[in-house]
């Protein structure tokens, strides 16, 4: 018998050299038909593992119907759910497609997308342009107010970033990362830092290019005021490091994690691009004024691909603010998550530190084996969406997989290692 | 077999010894497993240190096996 622990040990090394060595760039922002297939049919993509219409949540209903008109294949909200309940839409995850999106996470062909280049491998990944807090589409908003803002990503906001970030040669997000966690960020529910630096980063860039001082303004003002406006890039980051990673033959460590508001999904390299899945869980978080646990949505978004490169709750360390605005606790057991996470990982990261936490890396790479050895699960920092359509976000939290992901992943990954 | 003696002789002075030592002293207790033991303890302003413990795959028979081959 072949000493299997040795051949995995050996397997999850490759998957961490090819997860610490990636180089992400952001590159451009692209129209989504110039890097989307031509489907055959309106198609929508969006967050988590596969579903269907009929068990769609809420707000993912909501999204669904708001971007059919933004798309221009409904005239109203009304006719493009008839067209989705119908089959003339067809739904498919933005992961196979290269793509990740946060929430309700709506992709499609009419839309703007940022471009993220892991150099050292030669792939990309593509997530749309953060809309803002409040009501937005990624949390099932869809009145004319959402469509107007996406229409403005659309055509001015994003060929404008795009416009700067080729002049400017692209921007390396590993270094803004690190900066950023000494900031204060953990790059899911804190990007003030990232969103920050970004933007100086950025700013001279737009300015050069820009052909209209009020456009850039425009621009100017919307960037510097949302402290989310990285989560989509660190998000599209996470895929650009992650899919290197998928199908190494014996490795045990999770190359996806996302939500759908229905099932949270997981796949683990060994096992390719199956998808094993479980019902999603509910957020425990805190609620903004006039909402409440009653009209919370279970969780949602592919925004996990965050905890899955280790950052989110994995560097909750760096963001002690994060904690009470989850509603994790004080601000002083911000360390335990990170620590907690370890458990589960197969290494830390030397070049993404936490500095109050004495440099220490963030925990990189879970392994299945040690989640379903420890029931450690995976803390993911989260937004709470309501659960109805068009409504919004109501609030904030932490969340975990659900085991039975990695449990039914473990049975499967033994079976490609010849036990049964 | 002298040497002997002596040690068994001196083994049960040193258990009285530690024994009383633990009845004269407030009690410091680490404790595995379930953490409302702790909590309660820690309530009472007993010095409690609380390992956080499961058994592996939360018991589950076949899993562990699963586990044991896999190599963890």
């Amino acid at each position: 018998m072949p000493d299997l622990g040795a051949i995995i040990e050996k397997a999850n090394a490759e998957a961490l050299r090819r997860m610490l060595t990636g180089e992400p760039w952001l590159i451009d922002v692209v129209p989504a038909r110039d890097v989307l297939p031509d489907f055959a049919s309106p198609t929508i993509l969006h967050a988590g593992p596969p579903v269907t219409w009929g068990r769609m949540c809420g707000p993912m209903r909501g999204a669904v119907t708001g971007i059919a008109v933004f798309e221009g294949w409904a005239e109203s909200l009304a006719e493009a759910e008839r067209m989705a309940e119908t089959g003339a839409i067809a739904f498919e995850p933005n992961h196979h497609h290269d793509c990740v999106g946060p929430m309700t996470g709506m992709t499609t062909r009419g839309q703007m997308l940022l471009v993220v280049e892991n150099r050292t491998f030669g792939n990309r990944a593509y997530c749309a342009i953060n809309e803002g807090l409040g009501k937005v589409m990624r949390f099932g908003g869809n009145d004319a107010e959402v469509l107007d803002r996406i229409r403005w990503l659309t055509h001015e906001l994003g060929p404008m970033l795009g416009a700067a970030l080729r002049q400017m040669g692209g921007i390396p997000l590993k270094p803004l990362i690190a900066r950023g966690l000494a900031m204060g960020d953990e790059m899911h529910q804190r990007n003030v830092a990232c969103s920050s630096l970004l933007l100086r980063q950025l700013a001279p860039a737009l300015a050069r290019t820009a052909t209209d001082s009020e456009a850039l303004a425009r621009a100017l003002t919307f960037v510097g005021a949302n402290d989310q406006f990285h989560l989509n890039i660190a998000m599209a980051m996470g895929k650009a490091i992650m899919d290197p990673v998928r199908g190494i033959e014996a490795s045990s460590v999770v190359t996806a994690m996302c939500r759908n508001g229905t099932d949270f999904g997981i796949r683990v390299s060994g096992t390719g691009d199956r998808w094993f899945t479980a019902p999603v869980e509910m957020p425990q978080g805190l609620y903004f004024p006039g909402f409440t646990a009653a009209d919370a949505n279970p969780d949602m978004g592919d925004s996990t691909i965050v905890e899955t490169i280790g950052l989110g709750a994995f560097a909750m360390g760096a963001a002690p603010a994060v904690v009470g605005f989850v509603g994790a606790g004080h601000p002083t057991e911000a360390a335990r998550f990170t620590r907690s996470m370890r458990e589960i990982t197969v290494a830390q990261n030397p070049e993404w530190v936490i500095p109050a936490m004495d440099n220490y890396g963030v925990p990189t790479g879970i392994d299945i084996r040690f989640v379903v050895e420890t029931g450690i699960m995976p803390t993911i920092n989260t937004g709470i969406a309501h659960r109805k359509p068009g409504v919004g976000q109501v609030g904030a939290g932490i969340v975990h997989a659900p085991r039975t992901c990695f449990t039914s992943a473990l049975v499967a990954f033994a079976e490609t290692m010849g036990i049964a | 077999m002298a040497r002997t003696s002596d040690a068994a002789g001196a083994a049960p002075k040193e258990t009285m010894k530690q024994s009383a030592r633990l009845l004269a002293e407030p009690p410091r207790v680490i404790n595995v497993g379930l953490e409302g033991f702790a909590v309660e303890l820690a309530a009472q302003g007993v010095t409690v240190v609380h390992v956080d413990w499961t058994p592996p795959a939360a018991g589950d028979p076949q899993l562990a096996r699963l586990l044991g081959k896999l190599g963890t």
